[in-house]
């Protein structure tokens, strides 16, 4: 029975999101990137660190691209097409992490501060309030000089960030629903808070729930680009951002344009395939915004 | 023994004023008194109207005895169980008890939920049997309340009538098999030509099934036709309170009067009366002490405005809140 | 005659097809004359107001052999026309929860006068002075236009509708359930300054409601509405006590009285059509008890069965039947 409903379930989500234009050419780019990253090791011609000769057996450095390294090569000689497909892979792992954990961090708190109200609203909103006062970068560095760098800490830090927006959309729209008659009903059939919650309330925001499940997962991809090209990402783990900042301290970035291309665009791809995928939500969550 | 013991049930809601009246006029909390000293009781199977105008308390009073809101004050008594001191375990029993039907057949019903998840909840929620059980249940409830099982079972809401959503209200609620059943306007909001047959299958089904029901609704028309008791209250309190035919045929107390000369008949040759009332409906706040209609009632005296009207018995079985009678004899007037 | 409306048909088109909301509706309503419309849910009412009023989206096809007013037909003209000499001036409008349609933010009286300036150009002084009339004449106090709605109870801000529905002094008002959702006694009120207002403004009514009772003490004239077409269509006193169309006698028997504690309540079963399938023949066949195969072979006609009565069905010979078994509860419960 249950799997029957998550089976009706998938099915419903991508009937959404492929009869919208735009949620089609959103979903087609970020199902790409995530086969890229997931096939990264397999498909990848060199390793990501490995400096490399050409066929000449000269050292193949600020090569633009040729036949022999497809997307050229960077100041110290790596290629630029393994660097780019491993990066793919932490980029989008982070972004889907983090946007996901946030997402449900500021799913229950909207839910919960939004259905029970008086104190408890109190607490979490004031609470969201301060978070919102927090500054993603300086609290980056922080955990940084305290921890070291590592993967973790940026998923860690995005996360108690992005899930403010979403807190507040959710707390919104469940005071919303919670007016409505048919909770009452759930209420006088027997219901506890907790089903009324979850069972009742939940699947009437899941639209909005998975609009901003993508704006999270698209914030989460910029915030962590931004930090990793700032220098705060994970030195081991590439990332399309720490790609851009190898490219900055190299000092080189106003002539590799071979080497600057293909994360800058793939990151405003990413950004914008998520958003458009927001699109299509939205004209589930609003149904007025319908074209006709 | 009574099913049911309303006793002095009291509702009030407080508002309080801004920061600023309080320091410049030291204005003090405003009260509603939404419902004020509710008091009657029901015998098992009975059907009993409640009838008044919008802010005379009758759906408040029914939040309070479906235990979905805690009354200021009063007792309400399900067999013989003060309500109010029930633990969790009892008032997960007491709602398997007494259910409610409601108004709006478009807003009752989860929009996300087929009519099998929407009549199977609360048996799901209360853990009533298991899953072959319950599909048992649905499947004959839906029956009873006229539609056919394998037709509805995986419809939406959207999918179906105001008729057919309100079906599936009913059955919601019977599914529990209840003893007590708070029909709130059931069908103030379907359209008239089905009206008939929604009123028919909660009459027929409080027999079979032997519930008793609390039917509340504005329209006297609708009450007149379905209900043996009727209750006509204002501003929170009982005004009246007799059998249906007496109430209808021979009110006493002014407001109900008023409010039956006032319903309107179905014939072009008909000429409604001018009600004997003054004034608009009030709102219940910040009451003056007395009876809840003096600032309404053409015959008001004195003591009116001084004392609260108890509710006696003017007539055998017909009781009245007016200080115009005493209890065994009828006023003179 | 004020209005003379004949074949009027608006349909919509939607992606898979035609929803013919009005289907062929003709009405006549006289000088100084209440209309009662009677129509239950999705029978076109508030598409044939729309139509009307010019409100219907650019997707609706709209067409009449005559949609008149005062001799002069509206159909030919142009939107702007329409809105400067019709709209308010001529035909208003009270619409169905009137009660939200006024704005939270604005006093009352200044809503009020600008829906008098809009349209004709009064100096502040004079269109004070016509407020303060309106809201006396349906009994409501001058210094009441001061205030905002949500000081107003529901009865109070229906009264300022209607007020505002005459502050051009219009030939016709047009009123979508104006009294639903109202308890009975501010209903009965509303009802009894509309008749005193009637009798100094002389504008006429067209009154639309699923409440049979307000029809039947409002109006001078009744139509009956369903799925598009009018039914029956006769005078008040006549189409009570001489009802030919079946759905009207399912109507009447469906409608409690507590003038008649022990009359049977009825109800029709099944529900209206969906309208945007093409329904050969009668609308109301298939929820009909006494409908026949010729029933739904072609449509009926509009039969003038007496004078200014007409009748939407083609077994009126079977009438005086008709009129025995709907009285009976298990004429309807078979027919479904």
């Amino acid at each position: 029975m249950k799997l029957r409903r998550a089976k009706e379930f998938l099915i419903t989500q991508f009937k959404i999101i492929m009869g919208n234009r735009f949620g089609f050419v959103g979903a087609s780019i970020i199902v790409f990137f995530c086969v890229v990253g997931l096939l990264a090791p397999i498909i990848a011609p060199h390793q990501p660190w490995d400096t490399l000769r050409d066929s000449n057996g000269k050292l193949a450095i600020m090569r633009p691209p040729s036949m022999e390294f497809l997307l050229g090569t960077t100041a110290l000689g790596r290629d630029l097409l393994t660097q780019m497909l491993y990066a793919t892979r932490t980029t989008v792992l982070i972004g889907l992490v983090s946007g996901l954990i946030s997402m449900v961090i500021g799913a229950n708190i909207g839910l919960l501060s939004g259905y029970y109200g008086g104190k408890m609203d109190e607490i979490l909103m004031r609470f969201t309030d301060i978070i919102y006062g927090m500054p993603f970068l300086p609290f980056l560095i922080v955990l940084i000089a305290l921890f070291g760098r590592s993967l973790w800490f940026v998923i860690i830090a995005i996360c108690c960030i992005v899930w403010r927006t979403s807190a507040r959309v959710i707390r919104a729209q469940t005071l919303a629903i919670k007016q409505r008659q048919f909770i009452m009903a759930a209420k006088a059939r027997g219901c506890t808070n907790f089903r009324i919650i979850y069972g009742h309330i939940m699947p009437n925001i899941l639209p909005l729930l998975l609009l901003y499940t993508a704006f999270n997962i698209a914030w989460s991809v910029l915030a962590e680009a931004g930090a990793s090209f700032l220098g705060f990402g994970d030195p081991d783990n590439l990332s399309w951002g720490g790609m851009l900042y190898n490219l900055w301290i190299s000092g080189k970035i106003r002539t590799a344009w071979w080497w600057f291309a293909p994360p800058a665009i793939c990151i405003v791809l990413l950004v914008s395939a998520l958003v458009f995928v927001s699109r299509a939500y939205e004209e589930v969550a609003n149904p007025r915004l319908k074209q006709r | 023994m009574a099913i049911l013991e309303v006793e002095d049930l009291k509702q009030y809601f407080y508002i309080n004023p801004g920061l600023l009246a309080k320091m410049v006029s030291g204005k003090k909390p405003s009260v509603i008194k939404a419902v004020d000293g509710l008091t009657f009781s029901l015998e098992p199977g009975e059907i009993m109207g409640v009838a008044g105008e919008s802010g005379c308390g009758k759906s408040t009073a029914c939040l309070a005895i479906s235990k979905l809101r805690e009354p200021t004050d009063g007792t309400i008594r399900f067999r013989g169980k003060n309500i109010s001191e029930m633990s969790k375990k009892e008032t997960m029993e007491y709602r398997s008890k007494v259910q409610l039907i409601f108004q709006d057949p478009f807003e009752s019903l989860n929009p996300r939920f087929n009519v099998f998840d929407t009549v199977v909840e609360p048996l799901r929620a209360l853990d009533i049997g298991n899953r072959e059980e319950r599909r048992e249940r649905v499947i004959n409830t839906l029956s009873i309340v006229g539609l056919k099982p394998h037709a509805y079972l995986d419809r939406y809401p959207h999918q179906m009538s105001g008729g057919e959503r309100q079906r599936v209200g009913i059955a919601s609620a019977l599914v529990l098999e209840p003893e007590l059943v708070i029909a709130d306007e059931p069908v103030s909001m379907l359209d008239v030509s089905i009206r008939a047959g929604i009123l028919d299958l909660i009459r027929d089904l409080s027999e079979r099934m032997n519930f008793t029901c609390i039917w509340v609704s504005h329209d006297l028309s609708i009450l007149s036709n379905v209900s043996e008791k009727l209750m006509i209250m204002y501003l929170g309190r009982t005004m009246e309170l007799a059998p249906t035919r007496e109430v209808i045929t021979d009110p006493l107390h002014p407001y109900a009067k008023a409010l039956i000369s006032a319903v309107a008949i179905p014939d072009p040759a008909y000429k409604r009366p001018i009600p004997d009332i003054r004034g608009e409906v009030s709102q219940p706040i910040d009451p003056p002490p007395g009876c809840r209609f003096q600032t309404r009632c053409k015959k008001v005296m004195n003591i009116c405005e001084r004392e609260d009207p108890p509710l006696i018995e003017a007539k055998p079985g017909h009781f009245v809140s007016c200080h115009l009678y005493k209890p065994g004899m009828e006023a003179t007037n | 005659m004020l209005m003379k409306i004949e074949n009027l048909k608006t349909h919509y088109r939607i992606t898979d097809g035609i929803v013919k909301a009005v289907d062929g509706v003709s009405i006549s309503i006289k000088e100084d004359e209440v209309f009662g419309l009677a129509g239950e849910s999705g029978c076109g009412k508030s598409t044939l107001i729309r139509t009307i009023m010019r409100l219907v989206p650019d997707t609706a096809k709209v067409n009449a052999d005559q949609l008149q007013y005062r001799g002069e037909d509206l159909l030919p003209l142009s939107d702007k026309e329409y809105r400067d000499r019709i709209l308010w001036k001529e035909i208003s409008l009270v619409p169905q929860s009137a009660m939200n349609s006024l704005n939270p933010v604005y006093r009352v009286g200044n809503q009020l006068a600008e829906a008098i300036q809009t349209h004709e150009p009064l100096n502040k002084a004079e269109t004070r002075e016509r407020t303060h009339q309106l809201f006396k004449g349906v009994g409501l106090q001058p210094e009441l236009t001061r205030n905002y709605p949500h000081e107003f109870s529901g009865g109070m801000r229906q009264r300022a509708m209607i007020a505002m529905s005459l502050a051009l002094d219009p030939g016709l008002i047009i009123m979508d359930e104006p009294t639903t959702g109202l308890d009975v006694l501010v209903q009965e009120r509303i009802l009894r300054e509309l008749r005193a207002i009637r009798q100094k403004s002389k504008a006429s009514i067209f009154l639309i409601t699923h409440d049979i009772s307000v029809i039947a003490e409002m109006s001078d004239r009744i139509g009956i509405m369903y799925a598009g077409r009018i039914m029956e269509q006769a005078d008040s006193m006549e189409l009570f006590n001489d009802t030919y169309h079946p759905y009207t006698l399912g109507l009447k028997n469906a409608f409690p009285s507590i003038q008649a504690l022990d009359r049977e309540l009825i109800s029709i079963p099944g529900s209206p059509p969906n309208l945007s399938k093409d329904i050969p023949g009668c609308v109301f066949a298939f929820r009909c008890p006494f409908a026949i195969r010729e029933c739904s072979y072609e449509r009926p006609p509009d039969l003038e069965i007496k004078p200014n009565h007409f009748v939407h069905c083609i077994r009126t010979d079977k009438v005086d039947e008709f009129r025995e078994r709907a009285g009976e509860k298990k004429t309807w419960q078979s027919s479904k």
